[in-house]
């Protein structure tokens, strides 16, 4: 949806822009805090592509995302064309430091490190994004949405969500 | 596009959907809430693989609703039904073991497939360590729970041979990944209390099987369920 003329922007401005895009699942998370905005390209005038990744191969917010990045884009006039890469898998490594302590304020436990040879199964320690306690529990290794698991904490009683590493 | 690449991209493409689609069918029915969206979450990641894989074939849509029983390439081994909560652990088990190890091989080559590869590995080792913990609870629980393990694990050993055999057009040495699959569910089985099926584990039907789109009773049954509704309303969206 373009409106009008396009203002003048750069790359960089442009990939702000579609970076301020909250997450449709996570609301309290934008695109750029996730880190899933790839790449912004200004194709012409008034013209752009925005590159984006997709946390999970799945997911089914990705259409969404890409709707309402076009919408900011367009609100300032600029016809945007979303597209989807793969490679490099984007990775729970790529969430900013920004995007964790939203989470956990959330009441999510955000993920820890990603360490070499892909998914965690170790139990690592995961804080109740409550209490603060490490004595927690898986329940269920799928939660809400793919990327999330289910815990519940032993200090406080209360179930909650775990950013799963990925 | 090689008539050989999109042949394999039909075949992991298949396997995705169709097992997506199984999975699927536990929603709203599984045996608890966190196991509903498990599995259906499970089925979601396939259906990811799937839309890629499928649109390196041709249009996924034509694809998934409009080919007959005879054109899908998917193994028999998806296509199982749900059975009892533990045949589906079981038809997991042996599928993402696999699975993991094909998109290991897949995302180290340098074919179209290697992206989405690198990305599904790390879903699919979710999906393997699921089934690993089932398989683990389910056989070293109850009497009643070791015992429909333990049938599971034997009724679908037929279907895991042909996981192996060999698959135009993918460049990966699906043969030379059976060692390493076996030792792993191998070492599953056991520290679950079962063991290692004895039976063939093929059946002895000469006309092959599913990546020839020879394909067990109930296929036909799930395809009429995935397809009729765009069979019924050409384009339909929602
Ligand atoms: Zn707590």
């Amino acid at each position: 949806m373009v409106t009008g003329a396009a203002v003048e922007l750069t790359a960089s401005e442009l990939r702000d822009l579609a970076g301020s895009v909250p997450d449709p699942e996570l609301p309290v998370l934008t695109l750029a805090e996730l880190g899933v905005v790839r790449e912004v390209r200004v194709l012409g005038p008034g013209r752009a592509e925005v590159e984006l990744t997709p946390t999970y191969t799945g997911c089914p917010a990705l259409e969404t995302m890409a709707s309402d990045i076009r919408l900011v884009l367009g609100g300032r006039g600029w016809d945007a064309r979303v597209t989807t890469v793969l490679t490099p898998a984007w990775s729970t490594d790529w969430i900013s430091a920004e995007g964790r302590r939203k989470l956990q304020e959330f009441g999510i436990a955000p993920p820890g490190p990603v360490r070499s040879g892909g998914a965690v199964f170790v139990e690592l320690t995961v804080r109740c994004p409550h209490c603060g306690s490490p004595d927690t529990r898986l329940l269920s290794r799928f939660s809400s949405t793919a990327c999330k698991a289910l815990r519940s904490c032993n200090g406080c009683g209360e179930p909650f969500d775990h950013f799963k590493e990925l | 596009m090689t008539r050989a690449f999109k042949n394999a991209a039909t075949a992991l493409g298949d396997d995705a959907l169709v097992l997506a689609q199984r999975l699927g069918e536990w929603s709203g029915n599984a045996p608890t809430l966190e196991e509903d969206v498990a599995l259906t979450n499970i089925g979601l990641d396939l259906l990811g693989q799937a839309r890629f894989l499928l649109s390196l074939a041709g249009d996924e849509d034509e694809l998934a609703y409009l080919r007959e029983e005879r054109e899908f390439r998917n193994v028999q081994l998806v296509e199982q039904p749900n059975g009892d909560f533990a045949h589906t652990i079981a038809r997991q088990l042996y599928f993402s073991c696999y699975q993991e190890l094909l998109y290991r091989e897949l995302a180290s080559g340098d074919s179209q497939t290697a992206g989405l590869a690198a990305k599904a590995v790390k879903e699919v080792a979710y999906h393997r360590d699921h089934a690993v913990q089932w398989t683990l609870r389910l056989g070293d629980g109850t009497a009643d729970s070791h015992e429909r393990m333990r049938r599971a694990v034997d009724a679908l050993w037929r279907f895991t041979g042909e996981l192996f055999a060999p698959v135009e057009g993918l460049d990966v040495d699906l043969p030379a990944l059976r060692g390493e699959w076996l030792a792993t569910v191998s070492q599953v089985l056991e520290r679950a209390t079962l063991t290692l099926p004895t039976g063939p584990d093929r059946t002895a039907w000469a006309a092959g099987a599913g990546r020839q789109g020879v394909h067990t009773e109930s296929f036909g049954r799930m395809l009429a369920e995935m397809q009729h509704l765009h069979r019924s309303h050409p384009g339909a969206t929602w």
